[in-house]
């Protein structure tokens, strides 16, 4: 097992222009922080509001976690709310719901979301269907945090860098965000812990570093709601988690062709905001999907079928889509680049639909 | 040990409760009512019962897919699980469970989990919500010998183990996982002394004796209220019936079960003879009880026949909070 902290992984210096995306307005009192920092006080914020609300899962406490998110908080909270387990990802995930179900409001860590595969049961088959198959006798408040996808600067290959989104996203139940900024971060965090529904809690680890102006003041992000990163006439690119960043530098380069670029962020994957994706479509006729994970039923197929149901008389151009390969990650840093979208790969779907 | 006459009423009430419950559910499973599959706890019910009476009203109880007899111990309405089995709108789960996810919220069952090992886990989670909410309930997950031999029941017993958690593991050892027997999975005669490798007790009894398994389920059960952690308790016990009813029984031989179901085995019998040997209670008391159970599950019956059924336009109800 790869364990990577903060420092190793800050090393990894971003090479996107921070200002390629903002979200807080010039007069709004903010600083500046990483994705991993606005999680962390996501976090903190919540537990300070809500006594029921502490944190479990493997090293997190004086450890902060395999990627530093939890630093600091062991401290201040102590040892019984920021729960060290032993390596149990069932159990880890079955206390979360347990602890849910009699009034609690858990965040557990996995560390890595290739592991998710060993505590799938308690995810998919307990902690999903338990308020349905009880006729909504239960409620099953918890929040899961599992970092995935690649890229971060480290090569963690097969096993350590997978892109699972629609594992969970398929499952009726489960709530599935991935932000892509430290603004999103942190206030679609707050509402996952808020929220009475298990929330799959996705994080890239390459964005734990990447910087980005959050609010001074208190703020929460609605679920369920897609957010435009960029607002454009010419063609829509849907793109989540670090995708994001890949379309919105694809997007300033083709500006400079004069192809007016639309970006959307799903934000929540599931359940997924349709009709702002549709919206957008139909505004601009064309479609570009974007994402990490493997091509083969992955998220962008979804996506092209809302699309495609959405808005299928507005299509002036094939749909295209822009995806991780159908592969394993591997280890080497040429072959990793062999199996992931880069930002040029962006830029020629754009003008490929443009075409 | 000696329980008092009041006591010992409630423990033949839930026992017979369940045993003609489960003979219920069959017949209508043969009349083709029951759309799903039926898991008879019919043997089993002292192991149940005896459980169940040793806690109080807000501690709580996580169950399998063989659990109508786990809900009723706990004092659930028979006619609403029988509903439930009968996917019907008036069922605990209105219809969305059915027999094998009977949950009771409201005399402490949360729910019966039917992958095997899954209510362990959760069971912890309980338990360790009770300790950080400050109250000093006691949870109680139901398993059987098959669920000993999964990962959740090691992840388990360890996290509650090293957190010192109120929770009694109870494993209810009827024999067979399925077709498989108990002595072929594992190679432990005595599975009690799994309970050494987390560092917790582990006790072993005659899980078709009442008192037994009420006497040490009271011990583990103040024991874990008390906040000196977990315990496992083995009950020994024999599942009279096929993993479901119905089931062809290839995998072992009609001369074992019947040396289960004669009256020197069964669990009602033996309580019975107690009842009246030990506690001087009337025999005619006890066929009063007999015949007041039959008249409940004959309502029982006509109850969740006569309940409708759920409007599939609900179908999506539940899905999120």
């Amino acid at each position: 097992m790869v364990k990577q902290d903060s420092t190793s992984l800050g090393a990894a210096s971003p090479v996107v222009p921070p200002d390629l995306i903002r979200q807080v307005p010039a007069c709004c009192p903010a600083r500046e922080m990483s994705y991993q920092e606005a999680i962390r006080e996501a976090l903190r914020e919540e537990m300070l509001r809500d006594e029921r609300v502490f944190l479990l899962g493997e090293d997190i406490g004086k450890h902060g976690g395999a990627f530093g998110v939890t630093r600091t908080l062991w401290e201040q909270f102590g040892p019984e709310r920021v729960r060290d387990t032993p390596i149990s990802e069932n159990t880890i995930i079955g206390t979360a719901t347990g602890a849910a179900l009699v009034g609690m409001r858990p965040v557990a860590e996995l560390m890595f979301i290739d592991f998710s595969g060993l505590a799938l049961d308690q995810i998919a088959n307990q902690a999903a269907k338990l308020r349905f198959m009880t006729g909504g006798q239960a409620k099953v408040p918890w929040v899961v945090r599992m970092p995935q996808g690649g890229g971060a600067g480290k090569s963690t290959a097969a096993q350590h860098s997978q892109s699972l989104e629609v594992w969970y996203a398929h499952i009726p139940g489960l709530k599935v965000v991935f932000p892509s900024t430290p603004y999103d971060a942190k206030g679609l965090l707050k509402a996952a812990i808020r929220d009475d529904n298990p929330v799959i809690f996705l994080e890239h680890k390459f964005l734990y570093s990447f910087q980005g102006l959050v609010p001074q003041e208190e703020y929460v992000l609605p679920l369920e709601k897609c957010d435009i990163k960029r607002q454009g006439n010419d063609v829509t690119v849907i793109a989540s988690g670090y995708m994001v960043w890949h379309a919105m530098q694809a997007a300033r380069t083709v500006a400079e062709q004069g192809i007016d670029v639309e970006v959307i962020d799903p934000r929540t994957l599931a359940p997924l905001d349709e009709e702002t994706i549709g919206a957008s479509v139909r505004k601009t006729g064309r479609a570009v999907l974007v994402a990490e994970a493997c091509r083969s039923y992955g998220p962008t197929g979804e996506w092209a079928i809302v699309v495609v149901e959405q808005a299928f008389d507005y299509l002036e151009a094939p749909i295209v889509r822009v995806t991780g390969r159908h592969s394993p990650i591997p280890y080497a840093d040429s072959l990793e680049r062999g199996v992931w979208p880069d930002v040029d790969d962006v830029v020629d779907a754009i003008k490929h639909v443009m075409s | 040990m000696s329980i008092d006459r009041e006591l010992a009423l409630t423990m033949f009430t839930r026992m017979v409760t369940i045993r003609q419950f489960e003979e219920t559910a069959i017949d209508l499973f043969k009349r083709g009512m029951v759309k799903g599959a039926v898991h008879p706890y019919i043997g089993q019910e002292a192991s149940a019962v005896g459980v169940c009476l040793s806690l109080r009203e807000r501690d709580l109880i996580a169950g399998t897919h063989r659990s109508h007899g786990h809900n009723l111990a706990r004092g659930a309405d028979p006619k609403r699980v029988l509903a439930e089995i009968l996917g019907k709108e008036t069922g605990y789960c209105k219809g969305r469970g059915g027999s094998m996810h009977v949950a009771a919220f409201e005399v402490g069952s949360l729910g019966a989990l039917a992958i095997v090992g899954a209510g362990m886990p959760i069971a912890v989670g309980a338990a360790l919500g009770f300790r950080m909410l400050g109250c000093d309930s006691v949870a109680v997950p139901f398993f059987g010998d098959g669920a000993a031999n999964t990962g959740n029941f090691h992840e388990s017993l360890n996290l509650a183990a090293i957190w010192d958690l109120p929770i009694v593991f109870v494993l209810e050892n009827n024999r067979y996982a399925v077709s498989t027997s108990v002595d072929y999975a594992t190679k432990v005669d005595d599975l009690s002394v799994r309970a050494v490798a987390y560092g917790i007790p582990g006790l072993r009894v005659d899980g078709n004796n009442v008192l037994e398994v009420y006497e040490a389920a009271s011990e583990a059960v103040e024991r874990a209220r008390r906040g000196k952690g977990p315990t496992l308790l083995v009950t020994e016990t024999y599942r009279i019936e096929g993993h479901y009813a119905g089931e062809p029984q290839v995998y072992r031989e009609g001369s074992e079960v019947e040396q289960w179901r004669s009256r020197a085995k069964d669990p009602i019998v033996r309580f019975r003879a107690y009842c009246v040997s030990k506690l001087g209670i009337d025999e005619d008391e006890l066929e009063s009880i007999d015949a007041a159970v039959d008249l409940e599950m004959e309502e029982a019956v006509r109850f969740a026949l006569e309940s409708p059924e759920p409007d599939p336009a609900t179908a999506m109800d539940y899905v999120y909070a």
